[in-house]
């Protein structure tokens, strides 16, 4: 399958796995919040990358040792579920979270470009929906008013 | 006024770019209809009952007069010829084409205008005092403010997709609300601590719709420099705990509701003691800076024309005079005066103007007010830097664009959402009912006796006509498929913020006009002096004596 990463197109080299699923051998398992809280230390020993995949009403401090994971997958059931984006920014900014950040689910080209400036790099689209010409999103502003993720200076320290 | 630079003037530009390239996908079918409706929202692009409707932003009110020649050029070319004056001080269109908006867009971008976040789940325009950095009360101008905090909210990408819309707004008179502050997701008034420092003291919660509630002090006095880091925290707490399963249940109200005020504040503290950086401080250089946009214009030095205003007022020209008594607010400068221009023409929907109209008004702005405009939540305009010794001149200009009217602030000086005629939330038409109490009670003798009082209509509990505040609120509802009319008194939107009670049963069509009119007799002859105005007698009186003259039993049981 193959997901936006860090502005470009690629082959997702993770694996979701489902809860009650077998683990990849070696491999890149993203599994639920609640199997990352009952299996995290056989997970993290058998795997050097890790990603746990939470939903949209769980916060960051819900994540338990947050800086040995590789990966945060946020779900977005809804296009309109906006709280995806206040936990991406906290992951970023109060968390210092350094690894990749992915948002998966109804996820629209016309939300990408507000999704990365929140601290997200990864994207699975919804299916169906060309990655292409998604990557222009990310071209169409050349300024920023605010203080995000991607620049901590509102406009005014830019000026 | 705020100019655009080179920053304001590239996101504005590629905004509009980037909804050509939306309306093409939708059109395309790349995207479905369902995930093109925020997109299109979040350009103030509704789909109304009859057609498209697209609210364009007029922030804080203030307009220059390219900026409304352009709004009457898009309503000739565009639409069928007149905009209509909203109570969040914006101008909305009717009958647009969706092909056509991209080009909208262009044209309000070549003169610094916008549609960005006007309707979505957003933070919408930022609002102010219509009398802003003219009023003698005030204490402080709140349009940088305004200003800065517009660029703040402008495609903010944390705070996009929120659980519902979200209204600011600021005042800087701390003796008259006129920018109903209680009633915003977020108000903040300007105020000076014991030390003499300004800041801003924070409400939260208020609001209107099917919930009226007023807002709480969450903040006595917040410094100036974290205005935005503060109220980030706010809207990261409501972005993350706000209820998202029923949108009726979404606004920032009712989570303050629902944890408390004093819960609601730990959180928002608890995130902001966490969250804030120094980059987000708000240097006193930036304030400087856009503040400078906002300098007095160049007065003349002018004698004090209070002795002249006060002769056109007792003056033989009886409809000069009394619009000189009823329209014009004192201004802080002496020998001028601000003037208030009522968009509520009889026979004509309540802030609709026509092309023409808005023509003329450019160049009235120009030849009388430093070319600047403001838009009231009243749905009216402000002149505020007029020569009070021009006030004849004025008058006659403004009368030949039947723009005369002296109803400013009295009983036909309605505000009413657009109601069934367009709107497909509405369970009832409230331009008609406007247009009817416009006519009933279009004698200036008897505006004059009622004195200060307002009316406010809204088609249905989602309460665009702000009919919780009315000193008389009028609300219409669905009757087993006919339109009836709940009649509700005491709302007040300011200082002495009150929500109005429903007085009695549902009217219908035939009875609603006639019971405001017995109310008001009753006021009349209740009130203990001509000085005691509508407000304060149902303040004073109690609800029985007008539920006996609307229903003719003061018994709340018997006109269940």
């Amino acid at each position: 399958m193959q997901i936006i990463r860090n502005r470009a197109i690629t082959d997702d080299d993770y694996v979701h796995v489902p809860d009650g699923g077998e683990l990849p051998e070696g491999g890149k398992p993203i599994v639920t919040l609640a199997r990352y809280v009952s299996e995290r230390e056989a997970l993290l020993a058998h795997h050097a990358f890790v990603g746990v995949r939470i939903t949209s009403d769980k916060l960051p401090s819900d994540i338990p040792d947050l800086e040995r994971l590789a990966l945060v997958v946020i779900e977005f059931p809804r296009f309109t579920d906006g709280r995806g984006y206040s936990v991406a920014r906290q992951l970023r900014q109060r968390y210092k979270f350094g690894g990749e950040i992915r948002a998966v689910g109804w996820v629209l080209r016309d939300q990408l470009y507000y999704l990365e400036r929140c601290g997200f790099n990864a994207f699975e689209l919804k299916p169906g929906k060309p990655l292409e010409s998604a990557l222009e999103a990310f071209g169409e502003f050349t300024a920023t008013y605010q203080a995000a993720v991607d620049d901590p200076r509102p406009i005014y320290r830019r000026r | 006024m705020y100019q655009y630079d080179d920053y304001d003037r590239r996101i504005i530009t590629e905004r509009a770019h980037q909804f050509r390239g939306q309306v093409t996908r939708r059109l395309s079918g790349e995207i479905t209809e369902e995930e093109f409706k925020p997109v299109r929202l979040q350009n103030g692009l509704y789909m109304q009952l009859h057609a498209y409707m697209l609210r364009v932003a007029i922030p804080y009110g203030l307009l220059g007069a390219t900026q409304v020649r352009k709004l009457a050029h898009i309503a000739r070319t565009f639409d069928r010829g007149y905009g209509h004056l909203t109570t969040r001080q914006n101008i909305q269109y009717n009958w647009p084409r969706l092909t056509d908006v991209p080009s909208i867009l262009d044209e309000l971008a070549s003169v610094e205008m916008h549609a960005v976040q006007t309707s979505g789940n957003c933070v919408r325009n930022i609002t102010a005092d219509h009398f802003a950095g003219i009023a003698r009360d005030e204490l402080e101008d709140p349009r940088p403010y305004c200003e800065i905090l517009r660029q703040w909210s402008t495609f903010h990408p944390e705070f996009a997709n929120l659980p519902r819309k979200f209204k600011i707004a600021v005042t800087g008179a701390p003796g008259d609300d006129r920018a109903a502050v209680r009633f915003h997701d977020i108000g903040l008034r300007i105020v000076e601590n014991a030390d003499k420092e300004r800041g801003f003291e924070v409400l939260v919660g208020g609001g209107l719709g099917r919930t009226p509630i007023i807002g709480e002090v969450i903040r006595e006095f917040l410094p100036k420099r974290y205005l935005l880091s503060y109220i980030e925290s706010i809207l990261r707490v409501y972005n993350l705990h706000g209820r998202r399963d029923n949108k009726f249940k979404a606004r920032i109200k009712i989570l303050v509701a629902a944890l408390g005020v004093d819960e609601f504040k730990r959180r928002v503290e608890e995130d902001w003691t966490l969250s804030r950086t120094p980059e987000l401080e708000l240097p006193d250089a930036e304030v400087a800076r856009v503040s400078a946009f906002f300098a007095p214009p160049p007065y003349e030095l002018l004698p004090n024309g209070a002795d002249q205003l006060t002769g056109f007022q007792l003056g033989r020209d009886r409809d000069f005079g009394n619009w000189a008594r009823n329209n014009i607010v004192a201004h802080k400068v002496p020998g001028y005066s601000a003037v208030v221009i009522s968009v509520k023409t009889p026979g004509v929907p309540p802030g609709d103007v026509t092309a023409a109209q808005l023509d003329s008004i450019a160049d009235i702005a120009e030849r009388y007010s430093f070319g600047h405009v403001v838009v009231t939540h009243t749905q009216n305009l402000v002149l505020p830097d007029v020569k009070t010794s021009a006030l004849p001149r004025l008058h006659a200009e403004l009368s030949a664009l039947e723009l005369g009217k002296a109803n400013a602030g009295k009983l036909t000086d309605v505000i009413t959402c657009p109601g069934l005629d367009y709107c497909d939330l509405a369970n009832a038409r409230s331009i008609p009912l406007s247009l009817e109490i416009a006519e009933r009670f279009d004698r200036i003798d008897y505006l004059n006796d009622v004195g200060d009082v307002s009316i406010k209509i809204s088609g249905c509990i989602n309460a665009c006509g702000h009919h919780h505040v009315g000193n008389i609120g009028i609300l219409g509802i669905d009757k087993r498929g006919e339109e009836f009319y709940q009649l509700m008194l005491g709302g007040s939107p300011g200082n002495d913020a009150s929500i109005g009670k429903i007085l009695g049963r549902a009217l219908a069509q035939d009875e609603i006009v006639d019971a405001v009119e017995n109310v008001l007799g009753c006021y009349l002859s209740r009130r203990d002096s001509p000085d005691e105005r509508f407000l304060e007698t149902v303040r004073r009186i109690g609800f029985d004596p007008f539920r006996e003259a609307a229903y003719g039993t003061a018994s709340p049981a018997a006109v269940e």
